[in-house]
C-alpha cells in the first residue's frame, strides 16, 4: 500500500494562487514580457521533491496579456507517515496553466485556468480577478474569485472516486503611504466541501484501556472547511538603496485551527548587477479540534485525524538569495536576463505529533518523542525579459 | 526659473481636470505657466523664448516605463515638425540626474532635455500622471493635456500639432 | 452572510473610485523609489509561488499571500 503526499492535497488550492494567480494583475501597466525557467528542490522529513517550473508571459498593445505555465513535482517519499505504515514510493504531479489579462483605463481584468494531475488526484482551478488603481494611483484594490474542483481517487481501489469543491474569495488593498513606504492588506476566505482528507492516512488508537498497545483505523474528516486569512504587510525603501519588508498573517478556520505567520525580508542590491536577499519566517498553529496523536479507543469521535499538518506545530525558515543580471551577446530579443539562486532552511517541530519510527527501545504509546525535522529548499532559476 | 501669476490657477485647473480623461482639450486655453530651467546641452531654456512656435512639453522620468517607450516617437515628431515651427522640450522630473543621464546615453534624442529637480514646474503644471504631455499653441496657451502614454497615442499628438501649426502666431 | 457583506464592502470601495478628488500626497513624479524594481512586492512570481506552495503543503494555514499595486503608477 502506498501513502500519498500531504503535498498533493494542496495541488488544487495552489493552482489558483500559484503561478498564474490573479495577483499577477497590477492595474495601470501590464507587467513586462518575461520567461522564467526554474529548477526546484525540496528535501526534508524523508521526502525529496524536485522538478521544473516554467512561466512565459507576453503582452500585446499594452492592452492584453497572456501567460502559460508548466510545473512538475517528482516525488520520492519515505516520509514519517509512509515509513511507519507503508513503503517508500515515487510519483509525479504535473500542472499546466494559462491566463489572460485585459487592461482598460486603470482596471485590469484577469482570468486563468490550471489543471494539476497525479495518478490519484486531479485538480481543476478557474480564477478571476479585477484590480483597479484609485486615489491618484496611490491605492490599488483587487478582488479575486477562484473555483476549484478536485477528483480524489485511491490507488488499488478503482471504484473510489470523491470530489472536492473549493471557492476562494479575496480582497487585496495596496496603499502607498509615503515616497518610501507601501502598505498592503489582504483578506481571503477559503471554503471547501467534499472529501477533504487523504484516503490513505490512518489514526492510531489505544487497544486496551491501559493503552499498552495501539492499532490503526482510517481518518474521518468533516465534509466542509472554511478558513479566513487576514494579512498585513509593509515594504520600506532604505536611503542607501535597499528594501525591508515585514508581513503578518492570522488564519483561522472551522476546524478550530488558528495560526500566526511572521516574516521579515531584506533586499540589498550590490552594484549594477547583483541583488542579495535574506528572510526569516516564523509560523505557529494550534491543532484541529478532531486531531489527536493517539485516540483513547477505536471510533472515539465522529471525526478523527492524525495528519501532522493539522497538529500543534511551529516552524522557522531562514533563507538567502542571490540574483545576477547579465546580457547575452548575440541574443538581441532579450532585454535583460538574470540567474537566481535561493536557499531556504526550514525547521518544523510538533507539539502533539509523535515520532513512531522504531528506535530499538520500546516506548509506551503516547510517550514517543515529539517529531521534528529540517528541510532544505533550493530554487535555481533563469529569467529573461523580452 | 520664474512662475507667472496665473500659474496656480492653471495648475489647479489642469490638475483637477486631468483626473478625468487621458487626453483633454483645455477649455478657455489658459496661458501656459512660464518656466526657465537648466538644459542638458548647457545654459537655460525658457518657455517665453519659444513663443511663436507650437510647443510640446513632455514631463518624463527614467524610471517610468511608458515615458521611456514614448521617446522614439517624440524624437521622430520633433525631427519632422521642427522646420515648421514646432518645439519639444523633455522636462526630467528626477531629483538626481544620474539615472536620466544613463538612459539618455543609451537612447539619445535630438530635442532639448531640461531638468526640474525640485519639481516646481511639475507642480505648476499640475502633473498628475507619468508621463504628462502638454501642448501649447503659438500664442502661449495650453490647448491639450495628455496623461499617460500607450503605443499609438502619437497619432493623436500629430493630429493636434498639425492643427496648431496651421494657426497664426 | 459574512461573505456577501464583505463583497458589498469591496464593491463600495471600487465605486468610491469615481469620487477620486482626494489630492494624492505622493505626486506621480515623486514615485522614483517606489518604481525601483527592488520595491516590488513580488519580483519573481514563479519563485515566490513555489515557496508558498512549500509552506502550504506542510502547514494548516492557507491564503492571504497576495500583493498588488505599488510601482511607478504610470499610465
Amino acid at each position: 500500500m502506498q501513502l500519498s503526499l500531504s503535498a498533493r492535497s494542496l495541488a488544487c488550492l495552489l493552482a489558483a494562487a500559484c503561478l498564474l494567480g490573479p495577483r499577477a494583475a497590477s492595474a495601470g501597466v501590464l507587467p513586462d514580457d518575461r520567461a522564467d525557467l526554474m529548477y526546484h528542490y525540496y528535501d526534508g522529513g524523508g521526502v525529496t521533491i524536485d522538478g521544473p517550473s516554467v512561466l512565459v508571459r507576453k503582452k500585446f498593445a499594452e492592452k492584453y496579456a497572456v501567460n502559460a505555465s508548466y510545473y512538475v513535482d517528482m516525488v520520492s517519499s519515505a516520509s514519517i507517515d509512509v515509513v511507519t505504515r507503508a513503503s517508500p514510493y515515487s510519483e509525479q504531479r504535473t500542472q499546466y496553466g494559462f491566463g489572460v489579462e485585459y487592461l482598460r483605463d486603470k482596471v485590469t481584468y484577469a482570468a486563468s485556468f490550471s489543471n494539476s494531475k497525479e495518478n490519484d488526484y486531479n485538480a481543476d482551478t478557474t480564477s478571476f480577478s479585477i484590480s483597479q488603481d484609485m486615489f491618484g494611483d496611490l491605492t490599488t484594490v483587487a478582488l479575486s474569485f477562484s473555483r476549484g474542483q478536485d477528483d480524489v481517487m485511491r490507488r488499488g481501489a478503482s471504484s473510489f472516486r470523491e470530489q472536492v469543491d473549493r471557492r476562494i474569495y479575496g480582497i487585496d488593498v495596496s496603499q502607498i503611504a509615503s515616497r518610501k513606504l507601501i502598505l498592503g492588506l489582504s483578506f481571503e476566505t477559503i471554503s471547501e466541501e467534499g472529501f477533504l482528507n487523504n484516503p490513505y492516512r490512518e489514526v492510531r488508537y489505544c487497544v486496551t484501556s491501559q493503552c499498552l498497545d495501539y492499532d490503526y483505523e482510517f481518518e474521518r474528516y468533516p465534509r466542509t472547511r472554511t478558513g479566513n486569512a487576514f494579512a498585513v504587510r509593509g515594504r520600506y525603501y532604505l536611503p542607501y538603496r535597499a528594501a525591508l519588508q515585514g508581513d503578518y498573517r492570522w488564519y483561522t478556520d472551522t476546524w478550530d485551527i488558528s495560526s500566526h505567520t511572521f516574516e521579515v525580508a531584506y533586499t540589498h542590491p550590490v552594484g549594477e548587477r547583483l541583488t542579495l536577499d535574506a528572510h526569516y519566517r516564523f509560523y505557529t498553529q494550534n491543532s484541529a479540534d478532531f486531531y489527536s496523536d493517539l485516540f483513547p479507543r477505536q471510533n472515539a469521535q465522529n471525526f478523527l485525524a492524525r495528519d501532522k499538518e493539522l497538529a500543534a506545530m511551529s516552524s522557522h525558515t531562514v533563507g538567502f538569495g542571490v540574483a545576477y543580471e547579465f546580457r547575452i551577446r548575440g541574443v538581441g530579443f532579450l532585454d535583460k536576463t538574470t540567474v537566481n539562486l535561493r536557499y531556504d532552511r526550514m525547521q518544523f517541530s510538533y507539539d502533539d505529533f509523535r515520532d513512531l519510527r522504531p528506535t530499538g527501545t520500546a516506548r509506551p504509546p503516547g510517550t514517543e518523542p515529539l517529531y521534528q525535522f529540517d528541510a532544505n529548499v533550493v530554487r535555481l532559476f533563469f529569467s529573461g525579459w523580452f | 526659473m520664474s512662475l507667472s501669476g496665473k500659474s496656480g490657477f492653471a495648475a489647479l485647473l489642469t490638475g483637477l481636470l486631468a483626473l478625468a480623461w487621458p487626453a483633454l482639450a483645455i477649455d478657455g486655453a489658459p496661458p501656459a505657466p512660464e518656466f526657465r530651467l537648466a538644459s542638458r546641452a548647457g545654459g537655460e531654456l525658457s518657455l517665453s523664448g519659444l513663443r511663436g512656435q507650437v510647443v510640446m512639453i513632455n514631463f518624463w522620468a527614467s524610471w517610468c516605463g511608458p515615458c521611456r517607450q514614448e521617446f522614439p516617437a517624440l524624437d521622430e515628431m520633433y525631427r519632422k515638425y521642427k522646420p515648421m515651427g514646432f518645439a519639444l522640450v523633455g522636462i526630467n522630473v528626477e531629483s538626481d540626474k544620474t539615472d536620466a543621464e544613463r538612459f539618455l546615453g543609451m537612447q539619445s534624442v535630438s530635442f532639448p532635455i531640461l531638468f526640474d529637480p525640485d519639481n516646481r514646474v511639475s507642480g505648476s503644471y499640475g502633473v498628475s500622471a507619468m508621463p504628462t504631455t502638454v501642448l501649447v499653441d503659438r500664442k502661449g496657451h495650453i490647448r491639450w493635456l495628455h496623461r499617460a502614454y500607450k503605443p499609438g497615442d502619437e497619432a493623436e499628438y500629430i493630429a493636434q500639432i498639425r492643427a496648431m501649426l496651421r494657426e497664426p502666431s | 452572510m459574512n461573505r456577501s457583506r464583505t463583497l458589498a464592502a469591496a464593491l463600495a470601495l471600487l465605486a468610491l473610485s469615481g469620487c477620486a478628488r482626494i489630492e494624492p500626497w505622493v505626486k506621480p513624479y515623486e514615485r522614483e523609489n517606489l518604481a525601483d524594481p527592488i520595491m516590488a512586492w513580488d519580483r519573481d512570481p514563479v519563485s515566490s509561488s513555489y515557496i508558498q506552495h512549500v509552506y502550504e503543503s506542510r502547514e494548516g494555514a492557507r491564503g492571504g499571500t497576495g500583493a498588488t499595486g505599488g510601482g511607478c503608477g504610470c499610465n
